[in-house]
C-alpha cells in the first residue's frame, strides 16, 4: 500500500479553501488523520476503472417539470428572525469595501 | 387506563384510538411521563416538545371524535434533530445551528402532521449526521437503552434509542451510510432506508446529497410499513423525489414467501466478525429457508472498496453542502473584522472534530489537482458497486447480510480513531452507494444481551418484498422481542 501522507502547507491549504480557522493542534491531528484515510483510500488504485463510466446519478433518471411558479409567499420576517445581526430588513455584516 | 401506554405499536394504538379506548392525549403524555423518567439515563433527546405534543394530541383527539381519523392520527414520534419543524429548534447536533428555529416544516414533517402524528420532541444525533455512535453531538451522547454504558449507534443513535426504551411509539432518521440501519441494529428495532428518492428530502439538512434518504425507527415491520406509506411520494420542492405512485405496504405483509430468493452475498461473511453475531444471522437464513424461501449463494466482488469510495464521495458532497453554515443569514457569528475571517471563526467555533475532518477531506478530494484521483476514480467504482448488485438481482429476490460486525460497542471506544468507527458501516455503505432499499431487523442477542441486526437488501423500489420477508420472519417467532434493562451491564 503506498503513503499518501499529506504535507502541513497542504492542510493550510484546504483550510483556506473550506474557511476553516485552524489551530496550530488542530492542523497537526487533522495532517495524521487525513493521511492515515487517504492511504486507506489508496486501495482504489488496485482496480482499472479506465472504461468504467463515473456515477452520475443513482435512482431514476430524468428530472420532473414543473410550472415555474411562485410556491411561497414572500416571508421576510421569519427569514430575519434567525439572523445573527440584522438591521431593519437586512442582514447586517462586516463591511465588504472602502 | 394510561398505565404503559407507551408499549403499544403503532398499528395498536391505532386501534384502540380509533375504537376510542384510549386517547391520543393519555397517550402522549405516557410517552412524555416516560421520557422525564429517562431522559437522564438516555440522553436521546436535543429538545422535548410537550406543549406542542398535547396541543397536537388534543387536536388528533378532536378529529378522532369526528370520526375523522388518519392513518398516524395521535401517534407520538420523535424525529431526528436534522428535520425542519416550523417553530421548533433544529440544531443538526451543532453548535452552529445551535439556536435556530425552523422558519418552515420539511415535506415529511408537514405529511405526518396531515397523518394527525404527534411530536414528541427532536432525537439526538451525530452532528449534520456524520458518525456511528451519536457520540459526535454537540449535545452529549445518547447511550444504549441495552447498556447505557454502549453507544446507541449513529448517527440517527437518539431516534433508535428513543423507539427501543419506549419514550416514543415510532421515530424518524436519515440515512447516508447506514444511519438508521446500524442504530436500529444496536438498539434492537426494525429501521428502514427507503430506494433513494423514494421520500422527499426537502427540509431535511444537507450531508451527502447523492447519498441521503429519510426513513422510519419501529418497533415491528408492520409499523415500518404503516410510517412508510405516509412518507413516501413525489414532491414538487424535490426534483430528486420519484413520482412512482406509493403502494399500501402494509397490505403486502402477506406472511408468504414460499419460493422468494434470498441472496447471500460470500463477501459480507468475513473473518473479524464477531462470531455470535454471524451465528444468529445464519441461524436467521435458516429460519428463512424453513418458512418457503431459498437461499441463493451470490458475489459482490467489490464490497472491499465501498468504504473508500463512500468516505470520497460523501464527504465530497458535505464540504459543499456544508459551505451554506456562514454566520451571515442564521445559526452561529463570531465577529470579525472583515467576512472571510468571519467564516473561518464561526466554522472553526461552530463544528466539531468529526465535521471539520470530513469537510477537509472533502475540500481536498475536489481542490485542483486532486480531483480525477480521489473523486472521479470514486465515482467510477461506484458504479462498479452498482453493478455488482444489478448482477445479484437477475439472481435472488432479496439480499440478506449482518447490519453491522458486531452489537453496540462501549462509550469512547472508537472515538479517537476515525477510521475504526468508518468500519462499522462496512455492510451499510455499499447499499447507499447503489441506492438501495435496506432493512433493519432484531434476530437475536449475544451473551451479554445486545441486540443483533440482520439487514435485508431489496431492489430499487422493491420496499413491498423486503417488509413482506422481514415481516414473516418477524412472526415466526425466531427472534423474541425484550424490553431493555435501561441500565448499565455489571
Amino acid at each position: 500500500m503506498s503513503d499518501s501522507r499529506i504535507t502541513l502547507e497542504q492542510v493550510r491549504h484546504v483550510a483556506r479553501l473550506a474557511r476553516l480557522e485552524l489551530a496550530p493542534e488542530e492542523e497537526g491531528a487533522l495532517q495524521n488523520d487525513l493521511s492515515a484515510i487517504l492511504t486507506y483510500v489508496d486501495k482504489l488504485n488496485q482496480l482499472d476503472t479506465s472504461a468504467i463510466p463515473p456515477t452520475a446519478q443513482v435512482g431514476e433518471i430524468g428530472v420532473p417539470m414543473r410550472a415555474d411558479e411562485v410556491l411561497n409567499a414572500p416571508a421576510a420576517e421569519p427569514m430575519l428572525a434567525n439572523a445573527p445581526a440584522r438591521q431593519d430588513h437586512f442582514f447586517r455584516v462586516p463591511k465588504i469595501i472602502e | 387506563m394510561s398505565g404503559e401506554l407507551f408499549r403499544l405499536t403503532i398499528a395498536e394504538a391505532r386501534d384502540r384510538l380509533v375504537r376510542r379506548e384510549i386517547s391520543a392525549q393519555e397517550l402522549t403524555r405516557a410517552c412524555l411521563d416516560r421520557i422525564a423518567e429517562l431522559e437522564r439515563r438516555l440522553n436521546a433527546f436535543i429538545t422535548v416538545c410537550p406543549r406542542e405534543a398535547l396541543e397536537q394530541a388534543a387536536a388528533a383527539d378532536a378529529r378522532l371524535a369526528r370520526g375523522d381519523a388518519p392513518a398516524l392520527c395521535g401517534i407520538p414520534l420523535a424525529i431526528k434533530d436534522i428535520y425542519l419543524t416550523r417553530g421548533i429548534r433544529t440544531t443538526c447536533a451543532s453548535k452552529i445551528l445551535g439556536n435556530f428555529v425552523a422558519p418552515y416544516d420539511a415535506t415529511v414533517i408537514a405529511r405526518l402532521r396531515e397523518a394527525g402524528a404527534v411530536f414528541v420532541g427532536k432525537a439526538n444525533m451525530d452532528e449534520f449526521a456524520m458518525g456511528s455512535s451519536s457520540e459526535n453531538s454537540a449535545f452529549g451522547p445518547t447511550r444504549n437503552p441495552y447498556d447505557l454504558t454502549r453507544v446507541a449507534g449513529g448517527s440517527s443513535g437518539g431516534s433508535a434509542a428513543a423507539v427501543a426504551a419506549e419514550e416514543c411509539l415510532a421515530a424518524l432518521g436519515t440515512d447516508t451510510g447506514g444511519s438508521i440501519r446500524e442504530p436500529a441494529s444496536f438498539c434492537g428495532v426494525v429501521g428502514l432506508k427507503p430506494t433513494y428518492s423514494r421520500v422527499s428530502r426537502f427540509g431535511v439538512i444537507a450531508f451527502a446529497s447523492s447519498l441521503d434518504q429519510v426513513g422510519p425507527f419501529t418497533k415491528t415491520v408492520r409499523d415500518a410499513a404503516i410510517m412508510l406509506r405516509e412518507l413516501a411520494g413525489s414532491d414538487p420542492q424535490d426534483s430528486t423525489c420519484s413520482a412512482r405512485p406509493v403502494p399500501d405496504y402494509e397490505r403486502a405483509l402477506t406472511g408468504d414467501i414460499e419460493g422468494l430468493r434470498i441472496g447471500v452475498p460470500r463477501e459480507y461473511f468475513v473473518s473479524g466478525m464477531n462470531p455470535e453475531v454471524e451465528e444468529s444471522v445464519r441461524t436467521a437464513l435458516r429460519q428463512f429457508e424453513s418458512l418457503g424461501a431459498k437461499l441463493v449463494e451470490i458475489s459482490l466482488p467489490h464490497t472491499d472498496y465501498a468504504i473508500a469510495t463512500y468516505y470520497i464521495v460523501a464527504t465530497a458532497e458535505a464540504s459543499a453542502n456544508l459551505a451554506r453554515y456562514d454566520g451571515i443569514r442564521y445559526g452561529l457569528r463570531v465577529d470579525a473584522d472583515n467576512n472571510i475571517e468571519l467564516y473561518n471563526r464561526t466554522r472553526a467555533r461552530g463544528f466539531g472534530a468529526e465535521v471539520k475532518r470530513r469537510i477537509m477531506l472533502g475540500t481536498f478530494a475536489l481542490s485542483s489537482g486532486y480531483y480525477d484521483a480521489y473523486y472521479l476514480k470514486a465515482q467510477q467504482v461506484r458504479t462498479l458497486i452498482r453493478r455488482d448488485f444489478e448482477a445479484a438481482f437477475a439472481r435472488c429476490d432479496l439480499i440478506a447480510t449482518p447490519v453491522a460486525p458486531t452489537t453496540a460497542f462501549r462509550l469512547g471506544e472508537k472515538t479517537a480513531d476515525p477510521m475504526q468507527m468508518y468500519l462499522s458501516d462496512i455492510f451499510t455503505i455499499s447499499v447507499n452507494l447503489a441506492g438501495l432499499p435496506g432493512l433493519s431487523l432484531p434476530c437475536g442477542y449475544d451473551g451479554a444481551g445486545l441486540p443483533i441486526g440482520l439487514q435485508i437488501i431489496g431492489a430499487p423500489f422493491g420496499e413491498e418484498a423486503m417488509l413482506r420477508a422481514a415481516d414473516a420472519y418477524e412472526n415466526s417467532g425466531a427472534c423474541e422481542r425484550r424490553t431493555p434493562p435501561l441500565r448499565s451491564a455489571a
